[in-house]
């Protein structure tokens, strides 16, 4: 799937530069894109290592498996692959309240953290799991109670009218994220066939 | 009711990172006898190593965006789709929106500057806007950055399901707005 949306994109892409003069601005914007995804790694370094050490911590101390353990009722049900006292749990979980919160910076490093912990208990290390799969579609689904900053610096005070209006649109986009991978999890062309790739 | 509630969350988001910078050495080096500082050095060694796995897929990904982009792909998709979309009630106007936010989000918030700055926050137009940008994510991105900090090539279904929630949340967005305000 991923495979034809990049290669359909690029294609897209120069067709359509060629066709209208752009091709120019396409190559540029190539080029610079390339830059730009490697500032955006390197600048990560710094909160990663913030929260990733404060995460240690929480880890050591107990915290983690605490947190865990509270949502399991929650959780079991979304990630049953996921063996129930696993760290990854924890991870997932406060990967879930940061977004929630809208703390943008401490979500991206919980959450992979959460992946790591998930990949260790993954047999195939190319694959997603489906548990990875659940993951992923609830954080792109976008859980979130707090606006965000940008909107509401944007908006002023019609921020408050739109409070109401981004619970009901998230809430609805989160539910159609966990049903989409719970349905496509099981369809021939994604399942995973244990024992072999598929 | 709803814009005190509004402040009042906001005013405690405010005080939530601080808090758990300290609460979290709090609770491990006085209750737990954890120490924090060779912890913290251990675990914060590993937010290099990431950042630079995730290099490659970051690349992939915003250059295949940025070329589609800058190509002008996104107008004509547009021009093709916007008479579908009046027909069931979807202002055209929050196409280039919709488009864009899950493949970008600077570019997604630029366009949603333009649009509030064009008709004003008080449009239902900008309502619409505001919501479909709190409600979804620059799925692109994500699936990018969380897959490529463990290696992981075969997305299988993740993609699909990111894009499908993101057209409820977009669908959502729309209908929602014009049922409260429109």
């Amino acid at each position: 799937m991923l495979n034809y949306i990049w290669f359909g994109m690029m294609f897209a892409g120069v067709v359509v530069g060629i066709f209208t003069g752009n091709i120019d601005a396409v190559t540029e914007a190539a080029i610079d894109m390339a830059k730009v995804a490697v500032n955006l790694a390197i600048g990560l370094i710094g909160i990663m290592a913030l929260w990733l050490g404060i995460m240690k911590i929480a880890e050591e101390s107990g915290l983690i498996r605490l947190i865990a353990k509270g949502l399991r009722p929650i959780t079991i049900r979304l990630f049953p692959d996921v063996p129930e006292d696993h760290p990854a749990i924890g991870s997932i979980v406060l990967n879930m309240s940061a977004n929630i919160l809208g703390l943008g910076n401490a979500a991206t490093p919980l959450g992979l953290k959460a992946m790591e912990e998930l990949q260790e208990i993954n047999p195939d290390k190319d694959t997603a799991t489906n548990a990875m799969c659940t993951f992923l579609a609830i954080n792109t689904s976008s859980v979130q109670l707090i606006l965000p900053a940008s909107v509401v610096a944007l908006m002023g005070a019609t921020s408050s009218q739109i409070f109401i209006t981004t619970i009901f649109a998230t809430g609805m986009s989160t539910i159609a994220a966990i049903t989409a991978v719970k349905f496509l999890e099981k369809r021939k062309r994604f399942i995973i066939h244990s024992g072999g790739n598929p | 009711m709803i814009e005190s509630f509004v402040q009042s969350v906001n005013q405690v988001s405010r005080y939530i990172i601080p808090l758990l910078l300290v609460g979290i050495p709090f609770y491990g080096l006085i209750f737990k006898k954890v120490k924090v500082y060779e912890t913290f050095v251990v675990g914060a060694k590993d937010g290099f190593t990431i950042a630079i796995r995730i290099i490659p897929y970051l690349v992939a990904i915003l250059v295949a965006i940025g070329m589609f982009r800058a190509s002008g792909a996104l107008d004509l998709l547009l021009n093709f789709l916007s008479p579908v979309l009046t027909f069931i009630g979807f202002p055209p106007e929050n196409l280039p929106l919709a488009l864009m936010r899950p493949l970008s989000g600077s570019g997604s918030l630029g366009l949603l500057t333009d649009l509030i700055n064009q008709h004003g926050p008080d449009s239902l137009i900008a309502k619409i806007g505001a919501t479909m940008f709190g409600s979804t994510e620059t799925t692109f991105y994500v699936l990018a950055v969380y897959f490529g900090s463990v290696g992981i090539r075969k997305t299988r279904h993740a993609l699909v399901a990111g894009l499908f929630a993101d057209a409820v949340g977009v669908f959502s967005a729309v209908y929602i707005c014009r049922f409260f305000f429109g």
